[in-house]
């Protein structure tokens, strides 16, 4: 860090990650809660046990692959080979990966990365409560949130992405790249998973299956809105010169940026955030003819379907984009519930997946034209490249990963778990083991203070 | 032709000001803001007065009672 400004701006960079890291913390926790308190008593624990193991899977492999991916796939394999130098530096056993004083931003640029790949896998869990087995869950995980997803990122979320490149692909904030893929993951394996049972009667008509506790899950989704700002703050670079970027722009004005380095800010963000927040509330509402769970789903979905272009939208823009949006999810969610018998527990798809698509096909529209990158030879923003990226990221790399394994796991009978214990519930034995210790151990107190010579307290 | 008024980033900061897309209609998209904002409230108030009137018809004195014993 030779120089004051240059110590400055390392410093500052390394706080800022370190922050959002923190704050999107918060998503993980929103999604445990929204998760259990929509599950029936007798599948809490294991539901929420099946989430928080995402959090460790999910990082030793992000650290020992999913990194490296990141680095090496944006070329990689249909317009270049794997980036060799890049990727080289992100290896497990490199020296940046590790306590290096020369390098102070690549542990909090990682944990960043690696948050979003928790977002992920949580999206998937969340759609296949109440009848998964954990264990397949896990490898759903670690295959969303180490492979998929970064291969995505690579490709479409990154300076040198060929998405980027060659479709004018832009996802400032991830409508594609994070929820289109993991509900179209998700949706691939509800699929071949199956509906919950009771989840639809003889004739095919679905049942409301109410969450046990509505308090859990308004707090939930609060707490995932509070995390989305990390998320958000997260996708930009904070402050980088023209010199540092060595693309196209001139002068000596320094910007953030969002993830390809091109010039956005966090204002910008801000205004676009809350009002596609707004947006997506009111509409949800309206549609939902004020059904609770659907309106905060709807703010979620609205920040979702704007967040393609929220980098460069009006504010008003990403109000009605997030509105559009949710209309469309909405109805696009009941019409595949009927026609496909399709149980999303926690509507992940739609809020994620189809508010995903939406928003990248929106965005194609109405930025149109705009350079995706600061460097040359780029293609600019078009709805064909935006088109072409949301089947890249919901179907090629979300939807059709997820059918092939989750196919795999269940002619290999470790998809689901036995229709016994879905009707008896997962916390059966635990609880079982729970009343009879509380039992013993209140019987052996009782014998002790009628026994004589134990004190009552 | 860019929606935001810049087909490349070849530019100098300094002098770059809005980059929102098309600039030039604030008015409309004001205008298109207040109608989806007052729509929803003309929405909402006509959707609450017949979910009330069907509510206020709805209740069973028995389980009125419980509920107000339970606060």
């Amino acid at each position: 860090m030779d120089g004051n400004l240059n110590a400055l701006t390392t410093v500052f960079t390394e706080f800022y990650y370190w922050v959002t890291v923190v704050f999107m913390f918060l998503i993980h926790v929103g999604f445990c809660m929204y998760e259990v308190g929509a599950s029936r008593h007798r599948n809490h624990m294991h539901t929420l046990m099946k989430n928080i193991m995402i959090i460790p899977l999910v990082t030793v492999t992000f650290f020992f692959f999913g990194w490296w991916i990141y680095w090496s796939f944006p070329n990689f394999p249909f317009f270049g080979g794997l980036n060799h130098d890049a990727g080289a530096a992100n290896l497990p056993w490199s020296e940046n990966m590790g306590t290096n004083l020369s390098d102070r931003i690549t542990g909090v640029f990682w944990a960043a990365f690696l948050l979003f790949s928790w977002t992920a896998a949580s999206i998937v869990s969340g759609a296949v409560i109440e009848r998964i087995r954990s264990s397949a869950l896990w490898v759903h995980a670690v295959m969303i949130g180490s492979v998929f997803w970064i291969i995505d990122a690579a490709w479409g979320w990154h300076a040198e992405g060929w998405m980027v490149k060659y479709l004018g692909y832009h996802d400032a904030y991830a409508s594609g790249v994070i929820h289109a893929i993991a509900g179209g993951y998700a949706l691939g394996v509800i699929m071949v998973l199956g509906p919950r049972l009771g989840k639809f009667a003889a004739d095919g008509t679905p049942r409301d299956i109410p969450p046990h506790n509505p308090w859990m899950l308004t707090i939930g989704i609060f707490l995932i809105y509070s995390g989305f700002w990390g998320f958000y703050a997260a996708c930009n670079i904070p402050a980088i010169s023209p010199e540092g970027i060595g693309g196209l722009l001139t002068g000596e004005t320094w910007t953030a940026t969002n993830i390809y380095l091109a010039p956005t800010s966090l204002s910008a963000i801000t205004f676009n955030f809350l009002m596609s927040l707004s947006g997506g509330l009111m509409a949800a509402y309206v549609v939902s003819k004020g059904d609770a769970f659907w309106t905060f789903s709807g703010g979620l979905a609205g920040i979702i379907t704007a967040s393609a272009g929220n980098d460069l939208y009006h504010p008003i823009q990403a109000m009605l984009v997030g509105a559009v949006g949710v209309v469309i999810v909405y109805n696009l969610h009941y019409w595949v519930e009927r026609t496909f018998k399709i149980d999303d527990a926690v509507g992940a798809v739609a809020v994620h997946g189809y508010s995903g698509i939406v928003g990248l096909i929106i965005a194609g529209f109405l930025l149109w034209g705009a350079p995706s990158s600061p460097y040359e030879g780029y293609a600019t923003v078009n709805p064909v490249g935006q088109t072409i990226g949301a089947v890249i990221m919901f179907f090629v790399l979300g939807f059709l990963p997820a059918f092939v394994i989750s196919k795999i796991q269940a002619a290999m009978g470790v998809l689901r778990i036995p229709v016994e214990v879905e009707l008896q519930g997962l916390d059966y034995a635990e609880h079982h083991a729970y009343e009879d210790a509380k039992a013993e151990i209140i019987a052996a107190d009782k014998a002790a203070l009628n026994g004589g010579g134990v004190p009552a307290e | 032709m860019s929606t935001i008024g810049y087909d490349s980033w070849a530019v100098d900061l300094a002098e770059v000001g809005a980059v929102y897309p098309f600039q030039g209609s604030e008015g409309l998209m004001v205008l298109l803001g207040v109608i989806f904002w007052i729509g929803w409230h003309r929405i909402q108030f006509v959707r609450e007065g017949a979910h009330l009137e069907k509510a206020k018809r709805m209740g069973d004195r028995e389980k009125i009672n419980s509920l107000l014993e339970k606060y």
